[in-house]
């Protein structure tokens, strides 16, 4: 509908109210939202027209189709394995520090006791009974501290060991992130392809370095070293 | 003793490095790939080289090829420390040369173990 044709029918409407014709009023009021109306109809069709071409394209799309079936699930399995990891690696760090940190509070405390002791002794105010009782809080400390160090020592290191978990993690959220890549790679063709633009097909490859094993799904096909032991008798059958 | 240790995550580094420490092995360098260890390696005075397998730049595995194709690097010790797992992966580490193959996650024991056996083998 062209805007003079629209500019017309506005002042014929003017001139029906203003002359009270309520009837020729109301034709031309249905002549104008008749014409949107059929626009809108025309809209909705296209769009229903585009929406059921995406519809086949996505169907026929067998990429996306894979990966909404195997991939999407799979990552959701890694990054499960992900948060199973970090909260060892946490488990593992917390248990260390709550069991270390009273070994060293009992220590700081038995060498502030004796310290203060000590001082006494050094200031000649200590009786030779409490001396002889002192030197054997002493005695006692050192062996607890070589005890209770020893107990540190392997705590850190376990703390230490913890730690790996964000290489591990670290290997599995990349390729997490590839896979997304991937995805969103395949979300545009499919956006052309509803726009009426052509896709060109591209094959998921898989890695050449797999990475770390995700139990329940990397060792499903018995083609990988679950653990230490498998690589060593695999490696000694080698005549390692 | 001088040990390259050749990790792309910084904090495998500082692990590896922390375990050696504690197993006497203080003298360590780093590199984050094997682009960056060749030089640290050709320039000499390495005794001891743990490598990572899948780094960007230059692999764990093009690595240890190299190492063994130059004349000067072709007894170096070399231990992986790697989450590839598979068994042609493995298997494919032992043909190129490798010394020890430790997979991730990896306990300070078993690190000790293999580090030992593989000077077991070269001082025996």
């Amino acid at each position: 509908m062209t805007n003079n044709f629209r500019l017309a029918l506005a002042k014929d409407l003017v001139i029906a109210l203003e002359q009270g014709d309520e009837l020729e009023a109301d034709k031309i009021l249905d002549n104008i939202v008749g014409d949107k109306e059929n626009q809108l109809f025309q809209q909705v069709g296209q769009l229903t027209r585009q929406l059921h071409d995406s519809m086949t394209g996505f169907s026929l799309d067998s990429k996306i189709t894979a990966m909404t079936e195997n991939e999407i699930p799979d990552a959701k399995e890694r990054l499960q394995y992900v948060i199973t990891m970090t909260e060892q690696a946490a488990n593992q760090t917390l248990n260390a520090v709550e069991s270390l940190l009273p070994v060293s509070k009992t220590l700081n405390e038995q060498a502030e006791e004796l310290s203060k002791k000590w001082e006494r002794f050094l200031d000649r105010e200590m009786p030779f009974e409490e001396f002889k009782s002192m030197s054997a809080e002493i005695t006692k400390h050192f062996n607890e501290s070589k005890a209770s160090l020893l107990q540190v020592q392997n705590g850190l290191n376990d703390i230490l060991m913890a730690q790996g978990f964000q290489d591990i993690t670290g290997q599995i959220i990349k390729r997490v992130i590839d896979l997304v890549q991937e995805l969103e790679v395949n979300m545009i063709e499919l956006i052309k392809l509803a726009g009426g633009a052509k896709t060109g097909g591209n094959k998921r490859k898989t890695p050449d370095l797999p990475g770390p094993v995700v139990p329940g799904m990397d060792d499903k096909a018995g083609d990988v070293a679950s653990n230490q032991d498998d690589v060593d008798d695999l490696l000694s059958s080698l005549g390692f | 003793m001088k040990i390259l240790v050749v990790d792309d995550f910084s904090t495998m580094r500082r692990i590896v490095k922390n375990l050696l420490r504690d197993l006497g092995f203080t003298n360590t360098v780093e590199a984050d790939d094997g682009k960056t260890a060749l030089p640290i390696l050709e320039a000499g005075g390495i005794d001891f080289l743990v490598t990572d397998w899948n780094m960007p730049g230059m692999t764990g595995i093009d690595l240890l090829k190299a190492v063994r194709a130059n004349p000067e690097l072709v007894n170096l010790p070399v231990l992986m420390v790697t989450a590839e797992a598979k068994r042609e992966q493995i298997i494919m580490a032992a043909q190129a040369g490798v010394n020890g193959y430790v997979i991730k996650p990896f306990t300070a024991a078993t690190l000790k173990e293999k580090i030992e056996k593989i000077f077991e083998r070269i001082d025996g």
